[in-house]
């Protein structure tokens, strides 16, 4: 078998990413701390869910091997996502998913608004499509963080909490691999370089209104974008895939 | 606040631009800010508006349903202040 395509690889990573975080997102629903944000986390887990539907479509038409959107969704095993590993942690408590969220929604803001530029007029257009609905997530995501960082006793130590917990995998989202390389010079991918250069000052911004440290650790994960995982990547799929692998070909 | 009870808004939504904002109902939430954004998520998810209004239900005055006569019943017998008594131009479309 003939290896995937740098072009199929970029479009899997950005669908993994977001079908991934949705998923996460989506054990929210009947859980949210009230009515409201309960409704506002499944909305999101929509949102992202339904990019990841558009990106898929594209990625199984760029394939050309006769693969459905649901057979890259439901189909693949854990070897085969290549989404970060960020958005695969477990959920924890609701500043730790807010945390999460903050970081991977001011990474989703940059990279789509980038993306609109690209010379694949595919991606671009998922891209404008996508950005509004990002630029809301971005919006309340940091929100939350200040909210909650500047908040009582109790919420300030858990978001420090979360902010440290998850600070080593935050690297992997700007920091480009070969694909991304012969992507960029074809005008087609983001330029991390300069998206790193926008998250950190975003990050830095709302980390410092939400009297959060920001984590000095440099040493990063990696690992997600070439196919190597957490273990709970597995837990996520084996829910997420159980009744289309139980009952193949399944239709709604 | 008080600390486990977030206060109640009230919400309005425009549902296009020239309409008016109308009442379409009531969430918790721990300031304005939020306010908008739940409002954004519970009421405008389905294409419902284009604008938003919050406003703390506590700063409502409502009129007191036993003062409901003295307010409302006097216009019961003044028909005439309908304007259906008065012959239209046929170029006015809506009234």
């Amino acid at each position: 078998m003939n290896p995937p395509t740098p072009l199929f690889s970029y479009i899997l990573r950005q669908a993994d990413n977001v079908l991934i975080l949705g998923q996460r997102l989506s054990e929210w629903c009947g859980h949210g701390p009230i009515l409201e944000q309960d409704i506002a986390l499944t909305n999101f887990a929509l949102d992202l869910i339904g990019q990841a539907r558009s990106l898929y479509q594209y990625a199984a038409e760029v394939e050309g091997k006769g693969r459905s959107e649901d057979d890259l969704a439901y189909l693949r095993d854990g070897f085969d996502f290549y989404n970060v590993l960020l958005v695969e942690l477990p959920k924890g408590d609701f500043g730790h998913t807010m945390t999460r969220q903050f970081f991977f929604d001011a990474y989703n803001y940059y990279f789509y608004q980038q993306l609109q530029k690209s010379s694949d007029p595919t991606l671009a257009a998922i891209a404008e499509k996508s950005i509004k609905e990002v630029t809301y997530h971005l919006r309340y995501s940091s929100e939350w963080m200040i909210r909650l960082g500047d908040g009582t006793e109790e919420s300030h130590r858990r978001m420090q909490t979360a902010v440290d917990a998850l600070w080593a995998y935050t690297g992997e989202l700007y920091t480009p691999d070969a694909i991304d390389q012969e992507l960029l010079a074809a005008g087609i991918a983001v330029d991390l370089g300069r998206l790193q250069q926008h998250w950190q000052q975003r990050v830095r911004e709302i980390l410092t209104a939400a009297t959060l440290d920001i984590p000095t650790e440099t040493w990063m994960q990696k690992g997600g974008k070439q196919g190597r995982h957490t273990e709970h990547l597995g837990y996520v799929l084996a829910e997420m895939q159980y009744l289309q692998r139980t009952y193949p070909n399944s239709e709604w | 606040m008080e600390k486990n009870n977030w206060p109640l808004w009230e919400i309005f939504v425009r549902s296009r631009s020239g309409l008016h904002h109308k009442h379409v109902g009531s969430l918790h939430a721990a300031d304005a800010a939020m306010a908008i954004e739940n409002a954004r998520d519970v009421y405008t998810r389905r294409n419902e508006g284009v604008s938003l209004w919050v406003v703390e239900s506590q700063h409502i005055t409502a009129s007191n349903p036993s003062e409901g006569e003295a307010l409302f019943d006097p216009a019961n017998d003044k028909v005439y202040r309908h304007p259906t008594f008065y012959d239209l131009p046929d170029g006015i479309g809506h009234m």
